[in-house]
C-alpha cells in the first residue's frame, strides 16, 4: 500500500509493522512524532505493547534495556540532547549485547541550541557498540527499521541497531511511501526469541564486573560481532528484496561512480541533494559521482576501497565533526586509504544545525576538490557574521 | 555470541573466601546451644547451618572470620578462637 | 534450591551489613524474584566476572538505572503475562537512590510500576571509597568530608529520602535494619503481597567506611535505632502505620563512640556538634513517635 507520509510516520508504522512488547521514549524534536504516532496506534489498540512514558532519555534507554533483557523486542527513539543524555546506556546496551532498535532523528547539539538538523548527535555515538544506519528517504527509513530488528536480533550478531534519519528534512517531509504488507513482515522478520533472558527459571545473572583478566576479550568480541554484520547486511537485504521486490539499505551505494574523476562520500538525505546535482553535472559533461554510505559503523572499508579504487579525487562531505579535529567520516576514509597514495582526500564540513545545503553547495566541493587538498573546510561560512 | 557474558547462579562458590580468614574463625561449642538460630540469621555468607539445639556449625571453605556468629550468640557458645591453633570443626 | 539465595563466594568485606541484608531481603522475597541492581558495592561484591553469587535471575545496567531497568522488566513481564507469579526488586545504595538515582526512581514510582524498590544505606559511597553522599549523616567524616582542623566532617543533615517516598503517594514506603533481621524480612514479604510500587530503605552498617570491627556490625545497626537517629517506621498509603517503639533510649554517644567516622566528636571542642546530633535523634523520636509516653 502506498501512502504520502512523513519520515517519522515511516518509522513508526515499520515499527508498529515489528510488533515490539515494549516501546520507552521521552519527547524531543523533532523525534516526537514517530513516538506520539506510536503512541497513538497503541491507545487505539492497533499495537498491543507496553508504552512507558518515563522522565527522562537517560530512562527510555535503561527501559528498553531492562524490556529486551526479559525477552520482549523494543523500540525507542530520540535526537540531539536526548540521544546524548542517553550516551552512557547506549553504551551499556552494546557492552551487554541487548538487539535494541532506536530511530535517532538526527539533530545538532547545543550550545547555542539549535533544533534543526545535521549528524553531529549519532556521529557522537559511533564508538558506542551500534550499528548506524542512515536512511536517504522515508521508504528507507521504513525499510532499514524493519531490517534492523532482523539485523540486531539475529543470533549471531546481537547488537543493537541506531536507525538515523535527517531531522525535518525526512522526519517532517512527505513523501511516497510503500508500507509492506503484514504477513510479509511476520515472514521476513522471525518472533524475538533470545537464548538468554531474565528468567526465574533459568536464573542467571547479566552485567557482571569483568577485570582486566576479561575486559579485553569480551570487548574484542564485541568489536568483532559488530564487524561481522558486514556481512550479514547483504544477506539481509537480498532477502528483504525476495520478500518485497525492492532494493533497500545495504552497505554503500555508489552512484555514478564507473568512469568519476571527482566523488563525493556523504551519508542521509544529503545524497538526494548530491545525485541530483551530479545528474546536472554529468549532463554537463563533468565525469562526478557520489559514494553514499548507508551502513556507517561498522566501517564498510573493503566496499569503499573497491568503490573509490579508480576515483582519483574524493571529497567527504561531513555534517558532523570531531571538533579541533576532522568531519568523522572524513578521518574513517584517511585511515582506510593510509598506503594508497595516488588519490586526493579532502574533508568537507557543511550543514551543521540545519544550514542549507543545495547544489550550489554540493558545485562549491566540486570546485573546491579540483584546488588543494583539505581536511576540514568549512562550506559556506558567512564572510561577515 | 563467542564469550559467554552470562553467570550461571550461585556459581560464586567457586570463590573460596575461606581463605580470608588470618586471625580467628568461630568456633561453634556445641555445649549451652538452645537453637535460637541467631548465628544463621546473621551470618552475611549464610553459611551457617544446623537445626538440632548444639547441631550449629559453619563452612571454613568460606567463613570469612568476621564474627558476627559469636557476637549475637546469646549463649556464648561461639567462641572466636586464633586460626592456626585449633582444629577445625 | 538452595537454603539461600545469595550465594557464599561473594567478595564482600568481613561482617559487611550489605551483603547480610541483600541475602535476608531476597530469601523473604523467595526464588520467583528478579534483581536489577544499581552500580555499588553490593553489584561489585556480587557478580565478578565469570561468577555470580545471586541464585536468581540479577541485572546490573549502570550505577543510576536500576530503577528505569526494572520499569522495562517491569513492563516485558506485564506484556508476556508474567506478571502475577514473578516479582521484581529493584536495589541501590544510599548514593544510587537518593542522590544520582534519585530521578529514574521517582519516575517508577511516579509510574506505579510493581516494583519493590530497596535502599541499601551505608550512608557514603562505599565503593569508590567512601565519600559523602545525601544520606551521610551529620558530623561524619568522610574521604570528601574530612574531619579536621577546620571542618567537623560532613555539615549538612541526612536526606530524607523515606518522606521522599511517601510524597510520591505510593502504596508502602518502611524502613528496616540489618541489626533486626526477622523485622527486615517481615517488610519484605509484606512489601511484595502489595501490587504497586514500594519502597524499603534498609541501614547497613560498613565495618570499613564506619571504622568499627566487623563483628560490631550488628550491634551498631541496633544502636543506630534504639538511639533514635535510624528511626524504624512504615507508611502505608500516605499515613504512618507503624513504628519500633525504642523500649530504653540511649544516648547517641551509644552509637557514634564505636565508630572511627565519629572519632573526632569525642575530642575537646566538638561538645555542641555532638549535642547537635543528640537533637537530630531528639527530633526523629518525636516527629515519629519513638518512645512510649505516657498518655
Ligand atoms: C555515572 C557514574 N558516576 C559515578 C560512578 C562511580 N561509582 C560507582 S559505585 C559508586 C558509589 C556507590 O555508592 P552507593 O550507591 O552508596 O553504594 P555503596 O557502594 O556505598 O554500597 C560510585 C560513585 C559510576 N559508576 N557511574
Ligand atoms: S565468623 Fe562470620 S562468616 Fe564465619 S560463620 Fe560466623 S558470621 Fe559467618
Ligand atoms: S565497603 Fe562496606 S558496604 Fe562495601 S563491601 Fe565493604 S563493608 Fe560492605
Ligand atoms: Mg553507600
Amino acid at each position: 500500500m502506498k501512502d504520502f507520509i512523513e519520515g517519522s510516520e515511516a518509522v513508526a508504522r515499520a515499527v508498529c509493522l515489528c510488533k515490539p512488547g515494549v516501546i520507552s521514549a521521552y519527547p524531543i524534536t523533532p523525534q516526537t512524532h514517530i513516538v506520539e504516532g506510536l503512541a497513538q496506534m497503541v491507545a487505539d489498540g492497533r499495537l498491543k505493547c507496553q508504552f512507558v512514558n518515563v522522565e527522562s532519555e537517560h530512562s527510555a534507554a535503561s527501559v528498553v534495556l531492562g524490556a529486551v533483557a526479559a525477552g520482549e523486542r523494543v523500540f525507542t527513539a530520540s535526537s540531539s540532547q536526548g540521544l546524548i543524555l542517553m550516551s552512557e546506556v547506549i553504551f551499556n546496551i552494546a557492552g551487554m549485547r541487548m538487539p535494541v532498535v532506536l530511530a535517532c532523528v538526527n539533530r545538532s547539539l547545543s550550545a547555542p541550541i539549535n533544533i534543526w538538523n545535521d549528524l553531529q548527535d549519532s556521529m557522537a555515538l559511533r564508538d558506542s557498540g551500534w550499528v548506524q544506519l542512515y536512511a536517504e528517504n522515508n521508504q528507507e527509513a521504513l525499510d532499514l527499521t524493519i531490517q534492523a530488528y532482523r539485523l540486531a536480533e539475529d543470533s549471531r550478531a546481537l547488537v543493537p541497531v541506531m536507525v538515523c534519519l535527517d531531522g525535518y528534512v525526512l522526519s517532517h517531509g512527505l513523501e511516497v511511501v510503500d508500507i509492506p504488507e503484514e504477513d510479509k513482515v511476520a515472514q521476513f522478520l522471525p518472533p524475538f526469541n533470545p537464548a538468554e533472558k531474565l528468567d526465574t527459571a533459568n536464573p542467571k545473572s547479566f552485567g557482571l564486573l569483568a577485570g582486566p583478566d576479561y575486559y579485553l576479550e569480551i570487548r574484542h568480541d564485541l568489536h568483532q560481532a559488530v564487524k561481522d554484520t558486514l556481512k550479514l547486511i547483504p544477506e539481509i537485504t537480498a532477502d528483504f528484496k525476495r520478500i518485497f521486490g525492492r532494493d533497500s539499505g545495504g552497505l554503500v551505494e555508489s552512484y555514478r561512480l564507473e568512469d568519476a574523476e571527482m566523488a563525493i562520500v556523504s551519508a542521509g538525505s544529503v545524497c538526494g541533494t548530491i545525485k541530483d546535482t551530479v545528474d546536472n553535472l554529468r549532463a554537463e559533461g563533468k565525469k562526478v559521482g557520489l559514494l553514499r554510505i548507508i551502513t556507517y559503523r561498522p566501517f564498510p572499508e573493503e566496499l569503499i576501497l573497491q568503490a573509490l579504487a579508480k576515483v582519483p579525487m574524493v571529497a567527504i562531505l561531513d555534517k558532523a565533526i570531531s571538533l579541533g579535529a576532522t568531519g568523522p567520516i572524513y578521518a574513517d576514509l584517511k585511515a582506510a586509504f593510509q598506503g594508497k597514495p595516488g588519490k586526493k582526500i579532502s574533508g568537507y564540513i557543511a550543514g551543521l544545525g540545519g544550514r542549507d545545503i543545495t547544489p550550489d553547495t554540493i558545485k562549491e566541493i566540486f570546485q573546491q576538490l579540483a584546488g588543494p587538498e583539505v581536511s576540514n573546510q568549512f562550506i559556506g561560512l558567512k564572510s561577515s557574521f | 555470541m563467542r564469550i559467554k557474558l552470562t553467570a550461571e547462579p550461585g556459581s560464586a562458590r567457586n570463590n573460596k573466601t575461606g581463605s580470608w580468614r588470618v586471625e580467628r574463625r568461630p568456633q561453634f561449642l556445641q555445649k549451652n546451644c538452645s537453637a535460637c538460630r541467631m548465628c544463621i540469621l546473621v551470618c552475611p555468607e549464610g553459611i551457617v547451618s544446623g537445626k538440632e539445639k548444639n547441631s550449629f556449625k559453619t563452612d571454613y571453605l568460606y567463613c570469612k572470620g568476621c564474627g558476627l556468629c559469636a557476637a549475637v550468640c546469646p549463649k556464648k557458645d561461639i567462641e572466636m578462637v586464633p586460626e592456626e591453633t585449633e582444629s577445625k570443626k | 534450591m538452595p537454603e539461600h539465595l545469595l550465594s557464599p563466594g561473594h567478595t564482600a568485606c568481613a561482617g559487611c551489613a550489605q551483603s547480610l541484608a541483600a541475602r535476608l531481603v531476597l530469601d523473604a522475597a523467595g526464588p520467583n524474584t528478579i534483581i536489577v541492581n544499581n552500580t555499588g558495592c553490593l553489584e561489585v561484591f556480587s557478580t565478578a566476572y565469570p561468577d555470580t553469587a545471586w541464585e536468581v535471575p540479577f541485572i546490573h545496567s549502570l550505577f543510576e538505572n536500576a530503577a528505569a531497568v526494572a520499569s522495562g522488566v517491569e513492563a516485558a513481564l506485564r506484556q508476556n503475562g508474567k506478571l502475577s507469579e514473578t516479582r521484581v526488586i529493584s536495589q541501590a545504595g544510599d548514593g544510587g537512590t537518593a542522590d544520582i538515582g534519585l530521578q529514574a526512581l521517582s519516575g517508577m514510582w511516579e509510574r506505579g510500576h510493581d516494583i519493590l524498590s530497596i535502599c541499601y544505606d551505608n550512608e557514603a559511597y562505599m565503593n569508590t571509597g567512601i565519600q559523602r553522599s545525601g544520606l551521610t549523616p551529620t558530623y561524619t567524616s568522610t574521604s570528601t568530608s574530612p574531619a579536621s582542623k577546620s571542618s567537623t566532617g560532613n555539615p549538612r543533615p541526612k536526606k530524607n529520602v523515606v518522606e521522599i517516598a511517601v510524597a510520591h503517594g505510593i502504596p508502602y514506603v518502611a524502613t528496616a535494619s540489618a541489626g533486626f533481621p526477622l523485622d527486615l524480612q517481615k517488610k519484605v514479604k509484606k512489601a511484595m503481597a502489595i501490587r504497586g510500587p514500594k519502597f524499603l530503605h534498609v541501614h547497613v552498617p560498613c565495618p570499613l567506611g564506619w571504622r568499627h570491627e566487623p563483628d560490631q556490625t550488628y550491634q551498631i545497626a541496633r544502636l543506630a535505632v534504639e538511639t533514635g537517629l535510624f528511626p524504624m517506621i512504615e507508611f502505608e498509603n500516605g499515613k504512618i502505620s507503624g513504628r519500633y517503639l525504642i523500649a530504653k533510649l540511649k544516648p547517641v554517644e551509644d552509637y557514634l563512640k564505636p565508630q572511627g567516622r565519629f572519632r573526632h566528636l569525642f575530642k575537646p571542642g566538638a561538645e555542641a556538634a555532638l549535642k547537635e546530633i543528640q537533637e537530630i535523634a531528639n527530633r526523629n523520636i518525636e516527629r515519629y513517635g519513638l518512645v512510649k509516653t505516657a498518655t
